[in-house]
């Protein structure tokens, strides 16, 4: 029934499932100077709206147009494009480069302008990862997700490295390096600083992590265990899982440290909480009913409700950005799946047909999630569409890869 | 006179802006501006993008464990899903109770680990109940809370990094360590 299509483009591919999609046709020329450019932004382009979902990419084999072309438009017609970028990447004087693109209504014929960028070789990457955000908000409305960033997490040797990478999972920079464990990066509201968990100590410990200037501190090192740090919207508070007075417990404390606030007393785990994004709840993992299941509390604390019914072992919850949704991990006949449920009518979507599904993370437009799942025995990292269609694997760093976090947009 | 020496200093500052490498040009009295670009006549709305730095952090290994009492099983095994120390076992966690109450100034972490299935945060909760166990244990036969601590590893350090039930059982255990 599902016809899968598998589209190569830049350095990872996007796999396409699924019938009735509707996808913007769009074709990107080949950017004039970019073969001899240390990056193919055309190609960079290309892939990142591919993997958003919302676009079909037309093929342009053979085609190079710059930013000042008059492109032929009953030709683009023809190829069933509806829109067209073009562009250049000129080396300047100063070993940087300018980048340009124009963007193209096909249908109408019209220019829907353009954009230049002067950007170090470093920065070609980024630099295309804002052009697909440019195609991406004039086309569709809404703001793109390209020029954000993901952090994960790998393991090689013994050896734990937190990374911060660009959001195709490309031009990955090492915030963290260990030789013992790292789990539950989170980043904070305003994208600048990283709560995780750490192991240096022998023992889990939640460290904030200002992620440009390398600067660390505890934010909770209590008697027992200290994980599953969560930021609450505005930035002020993180919800945590601690074991002080016995027992996987929720606290909530100052986000400058502090004396910590238990926020349940029960005798079971509660633990991976994360706000809702209006700030008002906390959703979290508890097996007060024999069984781990997701529940939602007010966020200063209070009655629990239960919000997942089906099966007896859900975790990992996540909530879109924009409040619609949860995603979460369940276990399904021993295999761990990542599942989708719209919280205005409860209805649950499995996204995935892998067996290792962890640690959703949305993207900041709520229109993507990242997870970390297996892949022929090896770790991956995918990205997914909110309707399982178009799905991506991340590049990223040799060994095992896992604990995925998606960043707000940049502020 | 200054102002002339400002003035041709404006491209060697806009490089260094660039290179962000330390110079003694004195930057903060310099009325910089960045004119890169003017040679290409850039669009109206030319942005300047530079990617946020990450400053790598790196943490040494260390390994400073001291020994606790001699033939004494220091770990404990767990059948799955269960948090219940068997009676095998018994023996050990007496063992540990006589030396910790014959030395008061020791101090025991007691480490929960799980098997790889499931969720990191909720196996770090779920090994965090074995700790909890035999702190308990350890409590009945009188070590003080002072000198035990319960952590939890969860399924981040396997014994045994295999996948059949062989392997994972060896990874559902708590290891009793002197600090």
């Amino acid at each position: 029934m599902a016809a899968v299509a598998m589209q190569s483009a830049a350095q990872f591919r996007v796999e396409v499932s699924g019938v009735g999609l509707t996808q913007m046709p769009i074709a990107i020329a080949t950017f004039k100077g970019e073969a001899q450019a240390p990056q193919k932004v055309g190609a960079i382009v290309k892939a990142d709206l591919e993997r958003s979902g919302v676009f079909r990419s037309v093929d342009t084999s053979g085609v190079t147009m710059d930013e000042t072309s008059r492109p032929d438009m009953t030709l683009w017609k023809q190829k069933g494009a509806d829109s067209l970028v073009t562009g250049s990447v000129t080396p300047l004087a100063d070993g940087r480069f300018d980048v340009r693109l124009r963007l193209w209504d096909v249908v109408r014929g019209q220019d829907l302008g353009g954009q230049s960028f002067a950007v170090s070789a470093a920065d070609l990457r980024l630099s295309a990862h804002r052009i697909a955000d440019f195609v991406y908000e004039k086309l569709t409305g809404e703001k793109g997700i390209f020029s954000t960033r993901i952090a994960y997490v790998t393991k090689a040797a013994q050896r734990f490295t937190l990374w911060v990478a660009d959001a195709d999972g490309e031009n990955a920079q090492s915030a963290l390096a260990s030789p013992e464990p790292i789990i539950s990066p989170a980043w904070s509201p305003n994208g600048s600083q990283l709560a995780y968990v750490s192991f240096e100590s022998r023992k889990p410990v939640i460290y904030a992590h200002d992620v440009a200037s390398g600067k660390r501190r505890l934010l909770a090192n209590f008697r027992g265990s200290n994980s599953a740090p969560a930021w609450s919207p505005d930035g002020r508070q993180i919800a945590a899982t601690l074991s002080r007075d016995g027992g996987s417990q929720l606290y909530v404390m100052d986000a400058n440290g502090g004396e910590p606030r238990r926020l349940t007393q029960s005798q079971s785990i509660d633990t991976e909480p994360v706000f809702s994004p209006d700030g008002k709840n906390l959703y979290f993992v508890s097996d007060r009913g024999g069984a781990p299941q997701i529940y939602r509390m007010p966020s200063s604390g209070g009655n629990a409700e239960r919000v997942t019914f089906t099966g007896n072992y859900n975790i990992s919850p996540a909530i879109s950005p924009d409040g619609k949704y949860l995603a979460y991990v369940s276990r399904i006949s021993g295999a761990f799946k990542l599942q989708l449920m719209d919280l205005a009518t409860a209805t649950v979507a499995a996204l995935t047909d892998t067996n290792a599904d962890e640690s959703p993370s949305f993207a900041p437009n709520s229109r993507l999630i990242v997870y970390a799942t297996q892949q022929q025995g090896r770790e991956a990292l995918m990205t997914t569409t909110l309707d399982g269609k178009i799905k991506a694997k991340l590049a990223g760093a040799s060994g095992d890869i896992r604990e995925p976090d998606w960043s707000p947009y940049s502020r | 006179m200054k102002r002339i020496i400002l003035s041709s200093l404006i491209a060697a500052a806009t490089a260094v802006l660039m290179t962000a490498c330390g110079s003694n040009v004195k930057l903060d009295e310099a009325p910089v501006e960045n004119r890169t670009g003017t040679a290409v006549k850039p669009e109206a709305n030319t942005n300047d993008v530079t990617s946020k730095a990450v400053t790598p952090v790196e943490i040494a290994a260390n390994n400073n464990n001291t020994a606790g009492p001699q033939g004494v099983a220091k770990i404990i095994y767990f059948d799955y899903d269960s948090f219940t120390i068997k009676p095998e076992f018994q023996g050990a966690v007496e063992a540990h109770a006589k030396f910790m109450a014959a030395n008061k100034v020791r101090k025991l972490a007691v480490e929960g680990h799980t098997d790889e299935r499931g969720g990191r945060e909720y196996n770090l909760a779920l090994g965090q109940k074995r700790a909890e166990a035999v702190r308990r244990a350890l409590g009945l036969l009188g070590v003080t809370d002072a000198q035990v601590e319960a952590v939890s590893f969860g399924k981040e350090k396997p014994a045994d990094s295999g996948t059949n039930e062989a392997a994972l059982a060896k990874n559902r255990r708590a290891e009793l360590t002197y600090r």
